[in-house]
């Protein structure tokens, strides 16, 4: 298995690319594109609720800014679990791994309070247009980042059998490509919505 | 030079040296400038979200820096800066053709269609 893995790694492509990581970087493409039309329709649909709750009513900007924090200190701590798969430092990958689908998991369970606060406050899928466009936005990454860390547990859980070493790295590489894309969107999303929204009165 | 700055320096070239083993391009030490760079950006975003002097200006400013931020994840941890063109490119198109998605939506919705 092992083995085979580590021949695909060599194998001639057309492009002299790996094509498991072309196809990656495809489907982030493709990911970009669906990730740009929400939020396209959050902005579009941006101060045109006729009632409340509003952005500037629900946003706690300290408590989404450790958040942010927290899944921008992720993506560190994959990248740093990447380079010790390449560097064949199984160990320290697996620290990182584990690493990175904690802090995740600390973002997950941010968003979790987060939703139940805004609901709370009388901000649910259907109250208004900024509802619906703001939690299918969010609620999208969201299951993104449950998918990342499912994965990120599987590469941990495969990584203690020893079926992930330098040989296969790039399992690694591509679990950390979606991972960063994950990060990015949030990134916008965070700017996007939460800073900029309020200051503009969304839907005020 | 002491021993401890010897020993430091001959870690840090057999670290790159690795790297490029390895076809990575970037060291941990590059990771973690890249990881302080990003919570100073956030940390300033936070920050002069609450300066009411620069209130005029705000929607440039968080532009920009998320723009910056984008830009360190997507070059440095996503190695784009060292990566084959093909795979900037792919990315890029699907960038471009969202935002064509947005100013098509946007035209339509100002021409009362939507």
């Amino acid at each position: 298995m092992a083995q085979r893995a580590h021949v695909a790694e060599h194998l001639e492509t057309s492009t002299g690319l790996d094509n498991r990581k072309l196809a990656m970087w495809l489907f982030l493409a493709s990911e970009a594109l669906f990730f740009g039309s929400l939020i396209a329709t959050y902005l579009l649909y941006r101060g045109q609720s006729q009632e409340g709750p509003y952005p500037h009513d629900v946003f706690n900007i300290p408590f989404t800014s450790v958040s942010s924090f927290i899944l921008l200190m992720s993506s560190t701590t994959m990248a740093l679990a990447v380079g010790a798969a390449h560097r064949g430092r199984l160990h320290q990958m697996r620290t990182w791994l584990l690493c990175t689908a904690l802090l995740g998991i600390s973002f997950l369970a941010g968003q979790a309070f987060e939703f139940t606060e805004f609901v709370h406050k009388g901000l649910t899928l259907s109250s208004n247009l900024f509802g619906s466009s703001f939690y299918v936005l969010t609620g999208f990454h969201g299951a993104h980042v449950s998918v990342g860390v499912l994965i990120l547990l599987s590469l941990w859980v495969m990584a203690a059998r020893g079926r992930i070493g330098q040989h296969n790295a790039l399992n690694v590489e591509l679990a950390g490509l979606y991972w960063h894309f994950v990060d990015i969107v949030w990134i916008l999303i965070f700017t996007l919505v939460y800073l900029l929204d309020p200051l503009a009165g969304g839907g005020a | 030079m002491t021993l401890a700055e010897l020993r430091g320096t001959r870690r840090r070239r057999e670290e790159e040296g690795e790297a490029h083993a390895g076809g990575l391009h970037a060291t941990t030490a590059d990771y973690i400038r890249v990881a302080v760079a990003l919570f100073i950006i956030t940390s300033i975003e936070v920050a002069i979200y609450y300066i009411e002097g620069l209130r005029g200006v705000l929607v440039e400013l968080f532009l920009a820096l998320s723009g910056l931020k984008f830009l360190l994840v997507v070059m440095w941890y996503m190695h784009l800066r060292f990566d084959s063109r093909l795979f900037s490119f792919l990315f890029a198109f699907g960038l471009t053709l969202a935002v064509c998605l947005f100013v098509a939506a946007l035209a339509t919705m100002k021409a009362g269609l939507l």
